[in-house]
């Protein structure tokens, strides 16, 4: 169903000129904080002080230059965008189109790219079991949680220069305002409007540039639920099982489509690097 | 050895303030794995910090702790070029050292 929508899509967005993204010309008046919401950010900047996250991004930047995998090869060479081995920046700077590939990818699925290609593992067994659990963290985790730290403290930057960027940003904003699944939810039921609320959790409103960085922010993120890492990746896939909806492929385009549409919303904001969820 | 610990040491005129980050499982014994077997226990017994080769700090732990703990505590009359070194065993007889030099604050 998705495919047949990026399709069409695709296929709508072949004719049309630039789209522009969502954000406002005039500042729309700031979302309201509660005290409860205001106490619960003060308390995830204490956790922040000493994350967890660190051990992934020191294992994944030792992934990243030992020499592994069927053609014993380091990762070192892995262009995300930026040059071949240049990470520093990189995360901020994606999804983008990469000519090699002739489409448009996302961190997550360029670093599965370059451990297929350079390191020759196999692409179906890093699907097989992509998240973390309380045993195992996958290795594109922690080299995507290495790579992200590299891009601490930059602007959310993704390129849409390129045709294929424009229209994949296109798609994405298909997906999100889709309706579909047995409670008719898209990523916009919740993350479409202002002032919205599940249970403790305040639902930060993606269409607004000031908002958009929120679903940016903090991943990849340690969970201390559990003790695991996880993604982006892992966090559009819980998005569409909260929905109900059919699980999405790991590293699928549809995934790169939705993260393309949430990047350019948050474009300029400043990502803090890996972070520490509840 | 298991993974590295992460060491933070803030000197504050002669009083350092230590946080570290320690990977471990931390496996209370209780918990089920996907296919419906116990894990078994397997904690941080002992942690324990020198400086300069001096016990500083010593604590005995329990399966209570949190998986990937961060550890804070503050030792008297320490000063930059110092050496702090941490050491923590578990119940599976597994140790792990990690050392850091202390810097001007």
């Amino acid at each position: 169903m998705i495919r047949t929508l990026a399709l069409c899509a695709a296929a709508a967005v072949a004719a049309a000129a630039h789209v522009p993204p969502a954000a406002a010309q005039s500042k729309p008046p700031a979302v309201e904080r509660d005290a409860t919401t205001a106490e619960f950010e003060k308390f995830r900047a204490v956790l922040e002080a000493d994350n967890p996250a660190e051990l992934f991004e020191a294992n994944g930047a030792e992934l990243w230059k030992t020499p592994r995998g069927p053609k014993n090869a380091s990762l070192e060479r892995c262009d995300l965008g930026l040059g071949p081995g240049v990470v520093k920046g990189a995360y901020v700077q994606l999804p983008r189109y990469f000519a090699d590939t002739g489409k448009v990818m996302d961190a997550e699925q360029r670093i599965v790219h370059c451990m297929v290609t350079l390191q020759g593992f196999d692409a179906a067994a890093l699907a097989r079991q992509p998240f973390s659990n309380e045993t195992r963290t996958p290795d594109p985790v922690a080299i995507t949680t290495f790579v992200a730290g590299q891009s601490r403290g930059m602007k959310i930057a993704p390129p849409q220069t390129h045709p294929q960027e424009r229209a994949t940003y296109a798609i994405g904003r298909e997906i999100f305002f889709y309706r579909a699944g047995g409670y008719d939810f898209s990523c916009a039921s919740c993350h479409g409007e202002d002032g919205k609320r599940i249970r403790t959790q305040q639902l930060p409103n993606f269409t607004r540039a000031d908002e958009a960085i929120r679903s940016y922010q903090g991943w990849p993120g340690y969970r201390m639920t559990g003790g695991v890492m996880h993604t982006l990746q892992w966090r559009l896939w819980d998005c569409f099982r909260q929905q109900r909806f059919p699980e999405p492929g790991y590293v699928s385009d549809s995934l790169t489509a939705l993260l393309t549409y949430l990047a350019v919303n948050a474009r300029d904001q400043v990502y803090k690097g890996p972070g520490i969820k509840r | 050895m298991a993974d590295p610990m992460k060491i933070r040491a803030k000197l504050e005129g002669d009083v350092l303030d230590v946080r570290v980050l320690m990977a471990h499982p931390m496996e209370t014994g209780q918990r089920k794995d996907a296919a419906g077997n116990l894990v078994p226990l397997h904690f941080i017994q002992t942690i324990t910090a020198q400086l300069n080769g001096k016990p500083v700090f010593e604590a005995e732990t329990s399966q209570a702790i949190s998986r990937n703990p961060v550890f804070g505590f503050k030792v008297k009359g320490a000063k930059a070029g110092d050496k702090l070194s941490i050491t923590w065993t578990d119940n599976k007889g597994d140790k792990r050292t990690d050392e850091t030099t202390v810097g001007s604050g």
